[in-house]
Order: structure tokens, then sequence, then C-alpha cells
């Protein structure tokens, strides 16, 4: 051996040179393959919330259109009597036809005069009746009111419908566009903040639809989610943990959780179907049984967290506080919980932002539904947020898309802000040994 | 130890029973059915919600058979009170709801036409069910007996149409628009062809089996339920033919352009005066016993079938509602307020 090695030094020297180059070669392959895959998951990421924002940003602004408003007594209260039901029946709609009729005194066809009045949402004559329930001063009076315009028009001042098109393609028609264009000559049409689509539920006109009834579903389906997983899954996982003989039923019992984990959620909404609405008979359509099936999808994730964060409390410290006297009890609610509940806390906003992005389990127990009302209480009916998604992409009107795109930002946002707050709950608590 | 655990045992008793106290009552109007209605019925809900005092109605979209399941499952505050429809009550749905107790008022409230489109970048189509039927069918005649669908191109059927691969997107068979399609379009077609009648005579079945079945080979492709999503898809692709409802080519005319069906165009007066020949009616069909118990059905009744809403110039047909010619829907009107039931 000796003398192959003596003969032939240089040989050798030549191999393992040649030899290292490749290993180095390699490395560096497989660095350059991991970097291409964050690069490629970052162009899609990258691509995928440009296009969101693409589609989305102009819902966040609305066409308005000023009118002189004479808020006639003989229309709103003939009798003189400020009664708030009979300010509540009055026709507000026709002072708004009127005030277009003035600037417009040429339209005087039936079919024009429509089309006409077509150009301010349907939503204007309550825009007023609100005006006048909270000030009824204004009774007799005539006052500049910025009111909505229809979504065809907002997409035409915003730019998304071509008045070069040929006029049977486009639904804004050359008298409409000659109509926009006067006013807007005079200053009395603008494009503003829309603050009513943080602030007013559903609508079936996308210029009126707003976020916030979704936004309160969620909300409020998610706090019965959260009092109902959160106590039982730890307290399950500390009793398999920490308490529970290790024999062949806590085994099953184990693999059961893990697998209920993989279960495709919709079975948790037939479950909630069958058990909730049918044998409890609760509501349809209330977050509180969306929370409590959401709380039995949730269930095995917070379990499965919460055991993994128990078992990774280093067992020197169980030992220790035996050692010193403490009983089961106390060495679990002294020193493992506390020490465990950065783990748990972030087992458990991952398992809510899971739930706060499930519409499947919701459908079947009847959340999938059009709701304008705000809900108040955990009976009332509700939706949620990617319900509320699902329901405006599948709406005809154009103008929804863009209200599906900032629907869509303002779920992100949530599950951003949940993350966040993972991320805080675990930088504060978290102790290292 | 022992007082502990009572007062928890109390305190899940009075979760419990607190949370079978929120089913007692209900004071707005629950609606179910049909996702080809929805759009109308939301419109006419959140009308009806503002304009009255009464609670903006809850509208769920279902689909059709779904609605009649929930509609006729029986008499109380847990069960809807309406439900729509884009097709006519079955006499099997019609029985189960009678054992339940129900008294039905049915309600038609217009029309919608299903129409075949394609990207306004490429020539207009005009097209006859016959053809359709040889484009999408499983199985068509040739030469005596049924073979699987040879044909690969439009031309291939008829050399007037395009050269051009057969790539249809249209609605899954859960879907209520496609019931529809395939009964009007393609058994439509289907009856064009002698060997198929004399089937249709013989064995009812077998013909529907035949007519009914669309291919599978890639030609037609299930784009979901999403009609929005098809006409996204339709714009990238000028070679694609999309089958959904008319309100989605009535907003999107700037994009897509509908096929003459047999020399028709698929338009607004077309569809209202009966000459478009894949369109169907809709309904809604209301519980008589919720009347009076929950408060507002009558009176959201009456807002449906008002002029305001489903007539010629109401804000339905804002919403793409096709409305019934003006005496038929005079004789609704008056079926609807009086809540005639309806008989099988």
């Amino acid at each position: 051996m000796t003398d192959v090695i003596a003969s032939d030094p240089l040989r050798k020297a030549d191999i393992s040179a040649k030899r290292l180059k490749r290993r180095y070669a390699a490395e560096a392959r497989f660095r350059a393959y991991g970097l291409l895959a964050i690069l490629a998951a970052i162009a899609v990421l990258g691509l995928l919330l440009s296009s969101v924002v693409m589609q989305g940003y102009s819902a966040f602004t609305q066409t308005e259109i000023a009118l002189e408003i004479h808020f006639d007594p003989e229309v709103i209260d003939p009798e003189g009597s400020r009664d708030p039901d009979t300010l509540a029946q009055a026709d507000y709609r026709l002072l708004v036809k009127r005030a277009l009729y003035e600037l417009f005194p040429g339209v005087t066809k039936r079919r024009d005069k429509r089309r006409l009045t077509g150009l301010v949402s349907s939503g204007a004559g309550f825009t007023l009746q609100n005006m006048v329930m909270d000030e009824p001063e204004l009774i007799g009076r005539t006052q500049e009111v910025w009111v909505k315009s229809s979504d065809d028009v907002d997409s035409f001042v915003k730019g998304f419908i071509d008045r070069d098109l040929p006029p049977e393609d486009r639904r804004i028609k050359d008298d409409e566009i000659a109509w926009i264009d006067a006013l807007a000559a005079r200053g009395d049409v603008a494009t503003r903040f829309n603050g009513s689509f943080f602030t007013t539920g559903d609508s079936r006109e996308p210029e009126q639809a707003g976020i916030l009834g979704a936004v309160v579903g969620s909300v409020l389906t998610l706090v019965i989610t959260l009092l109902l997983s959160f106590p039982l899954g730890v307290l399950a996982a500390v009793y398999l943990e920490e308490f529970a003989p290790k024999n062949r039923w806590t085994d099953l019992i184990e693999v059961n959780i893990n697998n209920l984990a993989a279960v495709p959620s919709i079975i948790f909404g037939l479950l909630g179907l069958a058990v909730f609405l049918n044998f409890m008979g609760l509501p349809r359509s209330a977050p509180l049984v969306g929370g409590m099936v959401l709380a039995l999808m949730t269930l095995p994730t917070v379990i499965i967290a919460a055991r993994a964060a128990f078992a990774s409390v280093p067992p020197s410290i169980r030992e220790a506080a035996l050692g010193i006297g403490a009983s089961k009890l106390q060495t679990v609610t002294h020193h493992v919980l506390p020490l465990a509940l950065p783990g748990v806390l972030t087992g458990t906003i991952i398992g809510m932002a899971r739930a706060l992005g499930e519409t499947a389990p919701l459908l079947l127990i009847g959340m999938v539904a059009f709701v304008v009302d705000i809900p108040g209480s955990f009976s009332d009916p509700a939706t949620v947020l990617p319900v509320q998604i699902y329901i405006w992409v599948d709406s005809p009107e154009r103008a929804f898309v863009a209200k599906t795109g900032a629907a869509i930002m303002v779920l992100l946002a949530f599950l951003i802000a949940m993350n966040a707050l993972a991320v805080v709950l675990r930088k504060r608590f978290e102790r290292r040994w | 130890m022992i007082k502990k655990t009572l007062v928890a045992a109390v305190a899940a008793a009075l979760t419990l029973s607190a949370a079978q106290a929120f089913a007692q009552n209900r004071s707005q109007i629950r609606i179910v059915g049909s996702s080809t209605v929805f759009p109308f019925s939301t419109a006419v809900a959140e009308q009806f919600g503002r304009a009255t005092k009464f609670k903006t109605p809850v509208v769920e979209s279902t689909g059709s058979g779904g609605g009649m399941k929930l509609f006729c499952a029986g008499v109380g505050v847990e069960h809807p009170d309406i439900t729509n429809a884009s097709r006519r009550i079955k006499a099997s749905e019609f029985e189960k709801c009678t054992k339940g107790g129900i008294t039905i008022t049915e309600v038609k409230i217009g029309f919608d036409g299903i129409v075949l489109a394609n990207s306004k970048s490429s020539p207009p189509l005009e097209l006859t069910k016959k053809q359709i039927y040889q484009a999408l069918a499983k199985e068509v005649p040739l030469g005596g007996k049924m073979v699987p669908n040879p044909y690969k191109k439009w031309s291939d059927i008829d050399p007037s149409l395009p050269n051009a691969r057969i790539e249809v997107l249209g609605p899954p068979p859960t879907s209520g628009t496609r019931d529809a399609f395939v009964e009007l379009a393609m058994e439509g077609g289907a009856r064009t062809f002698d060997s198929l009648k004399a089937l249709r005579k013989a064995d009812k079945k077998a013909f529907k089996a035949a007519a009914h079945a669309i291919r599978e080979d890639g030609a037609y492709v299930e784009a979901g339920e999403n009609d929005n999503l098809i006409v996204q898809k339709l714009e990238a692709n000028p070679n694609a033919i999309g089958i959904f409802g008319f309100s989605f080519l009535d907003q999107n005319a700037d994009k897509i352009q509908g096929a003459a069906i047999g020399g028709v165009e698929p338009s607004f007066e077309n569809i209202a005066a009966g000459d478009y020949g894949i369109s169907r009616s809709m309904y809604f069909y209301v519980k008589k016993e919720h009347v009076g118990v929950i408060p507002g059905i009558a009176e959201f009744v009456a807002e449906f079938t008002s002029e305001k809403a489903s007539g010629e110039e109401g804000y339905l047909t804002d919403k793409g509602l096709i409305p019934l010619p003006a005496a038929e829907r005079k004789t609704v009107r008056s079926g609807a307020t009086k809540l005639a039931p309806l008989t099988m």
C-alpha cells in the first residue's frame, strides 16, 4: 500500500482535488436550486398579490355626484308633523330625480328620464333619508349634497369603460356620457375615498356594498371558535401529555386526533348540520353555530400544537418541581403550562387563521347567504369574509370584480394581523435554555 | 372539589339551554333555493328591507333541488319560508311538501335565457340545436347507429361552421343551468334525428340517457359554477365557447357576443317574446303556513310581483331579469296576493 502511494503521489493529490471541486460544485448547485425555489415562490406570491391589488384598489374609491337638493316639505312631511315614521316613509328618490331634471331640462321622454336618474345610485334616496332623520331642520332648505353614482358611471369615470367603443358594446351610452361630461364640466363629479365600504353590510348594488357585515360575522364566529377550541384543546393536550397513562387506549386516541386534523373541512359542516341544527335545533346561518363547527375543525390542530409545546418543555423542569415537593397539578400549572404557552398560542392562532379562511363547512349550516343587516349578536344571521368574497365573485355586475379584490385585501390584512400577533406573543413569552 | 365540579356542570347546562333559547324566535324571512334566481331574490330582499319596517330577508343560494329539500322539510321557524327555483316544482317534491303539511303558493317571476357566447375577437356564431347536440353529445347517430362522438372540429359537423376545435366551457352537472341547457338545447337537438325520435316514442328513459349525456373527451370543459370565470376564459381563448345565463352576456357585452340559435339572437326582446330557443322560467314558492307567523311574507311577495320590481321597467330588469308578458304578470300578481294554493 505504502509503496503505491509513494510511487505515485501526484495522482492521488490530483484525484482528491478534483473530487473536492466536484463536491464544491454540487454544493453550489444545491444552493442555487434552493435560491431558485425561493425566488419562484416570491415571484408567484408577488404575482398573486399584485393581481389582487390591481383588481381591487379601485373599490376603495367611489365616484360621487353633487346635486342641488331641495328638501321639499310637500314631499317629505306635507302635514308638518315631523313624525319619524312619516319622515322614514317619504319618497326621497323623488327629490333626487327633481334635482337631476332641473339640471337637464332638455330631457323629457320617459325612457330618457329613467336613464338620467339611473346615473345616480338607487341608494341616493336613503342617503337623503338618513340626513333628514338626523337633522329634521333640513326640511324646506336647499343644499348641495354629494350622492354616489351608479356602478356603471363609476366604472366609466374611473376609465374602465372605453368611450371609443361602439355604443352597443358599452353599458354607458352616448347621451349618458354627454350628461356625465356636462356634470364634470361644472365640477360636480368627483372620485373620493369610499368610506361606506367599511361601514355598511352587503348590497346587490356594487356601489353600496360594504364589508362590515362580513367582518363582524367573522369576528363573532372566531370568538366562539376561540372560546371553545382553546380551553378544550389545552385541557385535552395537558391530560394526554402530562397525566394520561401510556397504553393502547391513549395511543388510539392520539392516532384519531392526528387523523381528525387531516379530515376535509366540509365533513365538519355535515356534522354541524346533523348535530347542531337538526338535533339541537340551533338557528341556521348563526355565528354561534359557525363558531361551533369551526371549533370542531380547529380542535385537533390546537391539541397537536399544544402537545408538541408541552413535550418540548425539558423534563428536568418537571423533575425539579416534583423534587422540591410540588404536586403534579402544581408542576403543570406553575411551570409546564407557562413555559409551553408561546407554542400553544402560536398553534391556536394558526388554527384560528385557518378557520378565518373557511367556507366549505359554513355552506351546509347556511352561512353562505345574502345578509344585509350587520349581525348584532351570536344568533343573528351572518356571513363571514371568505363567503362574502365568494358571493361577490359570483355576481354578474362587473363592478363587483373590484369589490372582490378589495375584500380579499381586507381578509389578507386580517390574516397578517393574526400572524403578527402570534409572532409577538411568541417573542414575548419565549424562554430559551 | 365537589362544589367546583358542580359549578362547571351547571355552567355547561346553562350554555346548552341558552343555545336552545336562541332557536325559539325568528323575525326575518328566510329564503333558500336556486343560484340563478339568487341575484333577483336578493335585490328584492334588499329593497324590501330598506323600504319597509321589516328586517331584510336572508337569502341562501342552495340550488333549486337543495332549496326544495329544505323547504319541504316541514312547518316551523327552523324551516325556510320561501324557496327559489329555476325550474318548476317536481311532482315528487310537491308530494313531499304536502305530506309535511305544507300549502304552497307558486309565483312565476320571469324568464332567463341560456346563451352560448364567444369572444368578440372572433366572428359571431350561428348555431342550430342540432349542431349543438352533435358537438356536445357523448354518442351521436351516424350511419344508422349510435357511435362515440367523432366530431373534433366545428367544420366536421357543418362546413359552414368555423374550422376550429370544439371547445365549450359550461356548467357542471350540479347546476340548474346545466339541467336546463341539457333539456332545452340537447334534447331539442336530439329530436331532430329520426332514429332518436323513434327511440323517444319507444323508450323515454333510453332517449333521455342518449340526449342528456354530454361528451367527456375534453371538448366540453366543466368550468364550475362561476360564470365570471367563464367570461374571462373566453376573452383569453377566442376559439372557446361558453354556456351561461343571459345576465352575464348583458353585463359583458363589450367582451363577448352571444351565438344566434336557429337564427334568433339572444337579445332581451327575443327572450321576452319567447322566440329564443333556450330559455326557461323562474319561480319562487311560498309556504302559506308561515304567512302571518313570520312577519312580512305577504308584503315581500307583493314587492316581488310589483310592477316596480318585475315589470318591464322594474329594477329587476336592470339585473337581467326578462319579465313575463303583461297579461301573465297580472294573473301571477293576483294569484300571489291571494296566496292561491298550488295543486298538481
